[in-house]
């Protein structure tokens, strides 16, 4: 069983509180706004875009076809450069092997690549747990830390703090060395940042991260990022500790032609980030001299099992879909209740927890289909969102819990099915409609609907049902002949 | 061209004007409008909620009443959606080799309206007049479902008379998604609410779409504002005509 986080509040009850927040409204409406229009200049520019997204979109098809053979061939190549591998089937485990390998090597620190995978194994909790203090380095991942929130973003996780607000974390936080006469000037937060991690970074014996992509061919990881403090994690500690979902392999080296060319552009709108580490088992006298890799399961497995939902495994993590997603934008990654937010996260989590543990995720999207549309590998969100609603959808009628509003609308859903399925029936309805609105019609206007119709008519209006259908004057005009003017309305 | 009007059960029992103004247009340019009145809905919100079981009925339904028409056109850019992106999926759920080789013929002759005029008929100037400032607001199904692009812009920009002006983020989502709406009222509230101050913004006084279903979204909250801008389907402006303005 995997073990991620589990939702507890639907995204429908989690959402109303975000909306309500106007600070994060603002902070979001704005951080997405600009990384949007970041990324369409960079896309744009490129005239083989849509080749190269298919070109992603096939690598990784290929590539999770032959899982199997291509993490054999990953595990000989790692071992054949002098690094060490390790399966996790779940969390637990991955945590387990994580805590011991630190263990053995008699610290209680260690330093961290900004990584979703060890946020989605809840790595740093269980190494607290073992006493182990696990020091985020990545700007945002430290805002994050030092708050004692949850990530809100896959790429940028303190989307939803401004600088000013970031400021009060640091001056609450961090030691008064580090922040003496701190403003809310960028860089002057990553100056107050830089000192209080320099320290962290030349005395910690090992360092974890997570890893982009690692090739199956020749054993090679590869991290990508902005900031640099990867660069020193993955280059200072005598020990590297890197854990990796099993889907992020590629199977060569040739095949980074296409992903460096997708992931700045889509992810940060850059056409190449700042920094990409890329390192091959260990190398005498030269950065860490002991590496593991933990390549986790967690769930992937069964959602490779579905010919539908397998393709939320072509993710390259850019969050392209979380900065065009109207719903992300407006309500933020923590109505997700999900390590993966947005777009990603609603078809990611349900397939890795379970439908059940994350039920209404797959219905957090008007299914605008602008995630698909940006999406780098082709993952198309919409499809499997409408999949993994059937698959909720069956579980309700299965459970036949009779007075949720869920096993309701089955209930009413299946007798429109019937009555829709036939024009004897779908026409008697169309007249019951015509009398049964009558107590809610006023002035013309229906404004209040009682029960979950409510949520429509709290804001809007609703005209009433015409006394004539289309058919109704079809079959008239037909009667009478036939005549275009009879009865349009100019 | 014998064009059989595929209604769409939603402009049948709401929105008969949009059906009205349908046949209007295409018997002004000529064409012979046949309407199946055994033909009732597509599925879409069945389908697109996760009752797919419940769906498959709804298609076998359509594909019944439609298979003989030589071409199949609507004034729903989702519920032509649907068709063209989910049918085949149904026919794979219902485990239906018939149905699905039946769907694969029907598929290439079914049109929504503006590809229709556009593609089929050759046509961008339909005689239409329409003396109002008007916007459009290309819905998400139209844009990014069946790819229609600058279709019904073009059938607007050759309407006479016409004050035809940009909508800001008109891609933008306006926050219906069917029974979204419901599920996530807020969410979509919220969405809504923004749509809304950029067809303020246009200073329009009508706001056009290819899709009832959105307007109806966007057009409720118009009305219970009282902002004094109403809807109109596409099919409604390409009907009006100096004669009977």
């Amino acid at each position: 069983m995997s073990t991620v986080y589990i939702p507890m509040l639907s995204f429908t009850d989690a959402a109303k509180t975000a909306l309500a927040d106007t600070q994060l409204r603002r902070n979001l409406g704005k951080a997405t706004q600009t990384i949007r229009t970041k990324r369409a200049e960079v896309v744009h520019e490129m005239e083989d875009w849509q080749g190269l997204r298919e070109a992603g979109r096939a690598i990784k098809e290929r590539t999770l076809r032959h899982l199997d053979h291509y993490l054999l061939e990953l595990e000989q190549s790692v071992q054949r450069a002098g690094g060490h591998v390790h399966w996790a089937r779940d969390a637990a485990e991955a945590c387990q092997i994580v805590t011991r390998l630190v263990q053995q090597h008699g610290t209680s620190e260690v330093v961290k690549v900004k990584s979703m995978t060890t946020e989605e194994i809840g790595l740093n909790e269980a190494l607290a747990e073992a006493q182990i203090t696990a020091f985020e380095t990545d700007l945002a991942e430290l805002i994050i830390q030092l708050a004692n929130e949850k990530s809100s973003h896959i790429l940028v996780p303190a989307i939803h703090k401004n600088r000013s607000e970031i400021r009060e974390i640091f001056l609450d936080n961090l030691a008064p060395e580090h922040v003496a006469g701190l403003t809310d000037v960028p860089a002057d937060l990553a100056r107050a940042a830089r000192s209080h991690l320099r320290q962290k970074f030349l005395s910690a014996k090992v360092a974890i991260s997570g890893a982009n992509f690692a090739v199956a061919e020749t054993g090679t990881v590869c991290v990508v990022e902005s900031e640099g403090n990867g660069r020193m994690c993955l280059t200072l500690p005598p020990v590297l500790i890197s854990v990796m979902g099993i889907e992020k392999l590629i199977p060569t080296w040739q095949d980074f032609e296409v992903f460096m060319q997708l992931l700045p552009r889509s992810s940060t709108g850059e056409r190449m980030n700042p920094y990409t580490t890329f390192w091959t088992g260990v190398a005498a006298s030269d950065g860490p001299q002991e590496f593991h890799l933990v390549l986790l399961d967690n769930g992937r497995i069964n959602t490779l099992a579905d010919e539908i939902g397998r393709q939320a495994l072509n993710c390259i993590r850019c969050s392209a879909c979380l900065n065009i997603c109207p719903v992300y934008e407006r309500t933020g990654g923590h109505a997700y209740n999900s390590v993966y937010p947005g777009p990603i996260g609603a078809i990611l989590t349900p397939q890795l927890v379970g439908t059940e543990h994350a039920a209404s995720l797959p219905f957090a999207s008007s299914l605008c289909g602008a995630c698909y549309e940006v999406c780098p590998v082709k993952i198309n969100i919409p499809e499997v969102l409408v999949h993994l609603r059937a698959k909720v959808v069956r579980q309700h009628q299965k459970e036949r819990r009779v007075h949720t509003y869920e096993y309701q609308e089955g209930v009413v859903m299946k007798a429109l099915s019937y009555i829709f399925s036939n024009r004897r029936r779908y026409e008697a309805a169309q007249r019951l409609a015509r009398i049964g609105q009558l107590p809610f019609v006023h002035g013309g206007k229906i404004d209040a609907l009682p029960g979950k119709l409510a949520g429509w008519t709290t804001v809007r209006d609703l005209r009433p049902v015409p006394q004539q259908s289309f058919r109704d004057w079809w079959r008239k005009r037909q009667a009478q002949g036939g005549s275009t003017a009879e009865g349009v309305r100019s | 061209m014998r064009v059989t009007f595929f209604i769409t059960c939603f402009n049948d029992t709401l929105f008969p004007e949009v059906g009205q103004a349908t046949v209007r247009v295409l018997e002004r340019l000529g064409h012979t409008v046949d309407v199946p009145l055994e033909q009732t809905c597509c599925g879409q919100m069945h389908f697109n909620t996760g009752y797919q079981l419940e769906t498959i009925p709804l298609v076998r339904h359509f594909v019944e009443v439609f298979r003989d028409a030589e071409v199949v056109v609507g004034p729903s850019a989702s519920c032509l959606g649907m068709i063209r992106e989910f049918y085949p999926r149904v026919a794979e759920v219902a485990d239906d080799a018939r149905l699905a080789e039946e769907v694969r013929l029907l598929l290439p002759r079914t049109y929504e309206l503006t590809e229709f005029l556009t593609d089929v008929l050759k046509v961008e100037d339909v005689g239409a007049y329409f003396p109002h400032r008007v916007t459009y607001h290309p819905t998400c199904h139209s844009l990014r479902v069946l790819h229609v692009g600058d279709r019904p812009t073009r059938l607007l920009r050759a309407v006479r008379g016409i004050d035809f002006v940009e909508l800001p983020a008109a891609e933008e989502c306006c926050g219906f998604g069917g029974t979204f709406a419901i599920k996530n009222a807020d969410t979509s509230i919220a969405m809504l609410s923004d749509k809304l101050r950029h067809v303020l913004d246009t200073h329009a006084e009508v706001l056009v779409a290819a899709d009832t279903s959105c307007l109806m979204h966007i057009g409720g909250a118009l009305s219970r504002q009282r902002t004094g801008v109403r809807t109109a389907h596409i099919a409604e402006i390409l009907a009006s005509t100096e004669e009977r303005k």
